[in-house]
């Protein structure tokens, strides 16, 4: 069996930045993912990121992808794709199936980027063709260059359903309105602004009702929903549209967490379940490392500093640098950066040693 | 009655006016000026870095709002792509007797030319007067992000924000 000193599930912003900040301080880091391309969601972002220089502010989110990979390849990062981490056991032993052949790999230390998925919305007529993720419709025009429809109807009104019908709009696609349940657009402000001076109606307090069409999406009922989000009767409106995106909300992808027994805990706001993990990252098992949006719901910028933190974490404790004064520094940097990124409203799950 | 950003999608008079990055109609009244529609904090500060002559500030903490300062700022324009939220513009209320320029970013194909008479829309994306394409800008530097200068009645002024071809 193969073994390594650190594995890296998951080569998104947090997975990469782990695995450079590991290499940086001479760890080789081996990077497995399922996907048949490295980047996670960052090459599917085509619009200019927030934040500030260290995180690349200003930068597009696919360049930022492309100067992730020239880093891990610069600091000799292995990066194996087509590699599903279906399991890990008590001795670090990672189960993979590696391009449809299965394999095992021990690690010394594993940090687990395993990402968020998208969350659905049940209503009668959802599993007609036409209802997608946000995150499939961005996928199709930003990566496959296809339009997944010609009239669409956007659900939910936060970042990811603003973002990704400005991207749809820059694809020539037609998006009828965005719809919310909320009282309130969730998403930023300045998002908004740009899909509403585009003339894309922003339906606030209005949920879908029903889908309707007969081999596919040809037509979406909604209907007004009170403070406590029930239905109003008689308030319906319907739009004629062949596809409905679902921008709901995002899951922390925790299953190989919980399958090893890292101790999770609920946060609504950071997306549901996730792994409590200390100011090194680390999970409440030794070797086991989170980061990203698997351990709550947040900004890319704010994934590749957790990321970097546990890769440096990782180096420390695997003893390529010396616990010292210098790299308690470095530590300390990178919490600076992501207090900064929220704030002082950061994750709740941050426990002590 | 506007309810504001997060309620309607577009800023209402009052926010626009409590914006530290929108100039006074004064200030805009005596040379071009940017216009910075930012009014929510994000954590977010590279219009800062981008203006060659330090007109904006915001400070240690990156989720203060950027600060406008009209006596320094040229209207040059180079913090119009900084911006990833596409909320800075540049307005020169004086560019005829009786027309100003706008400014915006334009991140849409296909582009107007230069010449073109276009819609003009307002924050709401409702088409408020018609237009004319003074300039199409890029430069590697705007990272595919175009500057376009429309031409509109001056009263307009400060209503127009995108265009329709």
């Amino acid at each position: 069996m193969r073994k390594v000193n650190l594995v890296v599930v998951g080569a998104g912003p947090a997975g990469l930045s782990a695995s450079i900040e590991a290499a940086k301080h001479g760890v080789k880091a081996l990077v497995l993912d399922e996907n048949h391309k490295p980047g996670g969601q960052l090459f599917k972002q085509i619009h200019k990121f927030f934040g500030s220089e260290q995180q690349m502010a200003g930068t597009r989110g696919y360049e930022i992808g492309t100067k992730l990979l020239n880093l891990a390849k610069e600091y000799g990062v292995e990066i194996k794709l087509n590699n599903r981490v279906i399991g890990i056991d008590d001795h670090n032993t990672l189960a993979i199936i590696d391009n449809h052949k299965y394999s095992e790999i021990r690690a010394k230390k594993i940090i687990l980027c395993c990402g968020a998925t998208e969350k659905p919305l049940a209503f009668p007529g959802w599993t007609l063709p036409g209802v997608m993720g946000a995150g499939a419709a961005q996928t199709l025009v930003n990566i496959h260059r296809v339009v997944p429809g010609e009239k669409i109807i956007m659900v939910g009104s936060g970042n990811v359903g603003l973002i990704v019908t400005y991207h749809l709009l820059q694809a020539g696609v037609k998006v009828k309105a965005i719809i919310d349940a909320s009282h309130k657009i969730t998403g930023y402000g300045v998002h908004a602004a740009k899909i509403k001076r585009a003339g894309i109606p922003i339906i606030l307090r209005y949920t879908v009702n029903r889908a309707m069409g007969t081999n596919q999406v040809e037509k979406v009922e909604l209907i007004q929903v009170d403070k406590s989000f029930n239905k109003i009767p008689c308030t319906q409106i319907s739009f004629d549209v062949d596809t409905i995106c679902l921008a709901v909300g995002l899951s922390p992808s925790t299953e190989l967490a919980r399958m090893i027994g890292c101790k999770l805990y609920y946060h609504p706001k950071l997306g549901g379940y996730i792994p409590m993990v200390n100011q090194y990252m680390q999970t409440t098992i030794e070797d086991i490392y989170a980061a990203g949006d698997m351990t709550g719901i947040e900004e890319a910028s704010i994934a590749m500093e957790e990321g970097r933190l546990a890769g440096l974490a990782c180096a420390i404790s695997l003893g390529y640098i010396s616990d010292n004064a210098q790299s308690q520094k470095a530590l300390e940097n990178i919490r600076s950066n992501l207090s900064q990124l929220r704030m002082g409203n950061g994750k709740g799950g941050i426990i002590n040693g | 009655m506007d309810k504001g950003i997060k309620y309607d999608g577009y800023l209402s008079e009052k926010e626009l006016a409590g914006a530290p990055g929108v100039p006074s109609i004064d200030q805009l009244n005596v040379k071009p000026l940017a216009v910075i529609e930012c009014i929510e904090p994000i954590p977010c500060n590279p219009c800062e870095r981008a203006c060659p002559f330090s007109a904006i500030t915001i400070g240690d903490s990156i989720w203060n709002l950027p600060v406008l300062d009209a006596n320094k700022c040229k209207g040059c324009g180079a913090c119009i792509p900084s911006c990833p939220g596409l909320a800075i513009f540049v307005v020169d209320m004086n560019y005829s007797s009786t027309s100003a320029l706008v400014k915006i970013p334009y991140e849409y194909f296909p582009l107007p030319k230069e010449g073109m008479e276009v819609d003009c829309l307002n924050r709401k994306g409702e088409a408020v007067t018609k237009g004319r394409i003074h300039s199409v800008k890029t430069t590697a530097t705007f990272d595919k992000t175009y500057i376009i200068g429309i031409e509109v009645n001056k009263k307009f002024a400060m209503e127009v924000r995108n265009i329709r071809m």
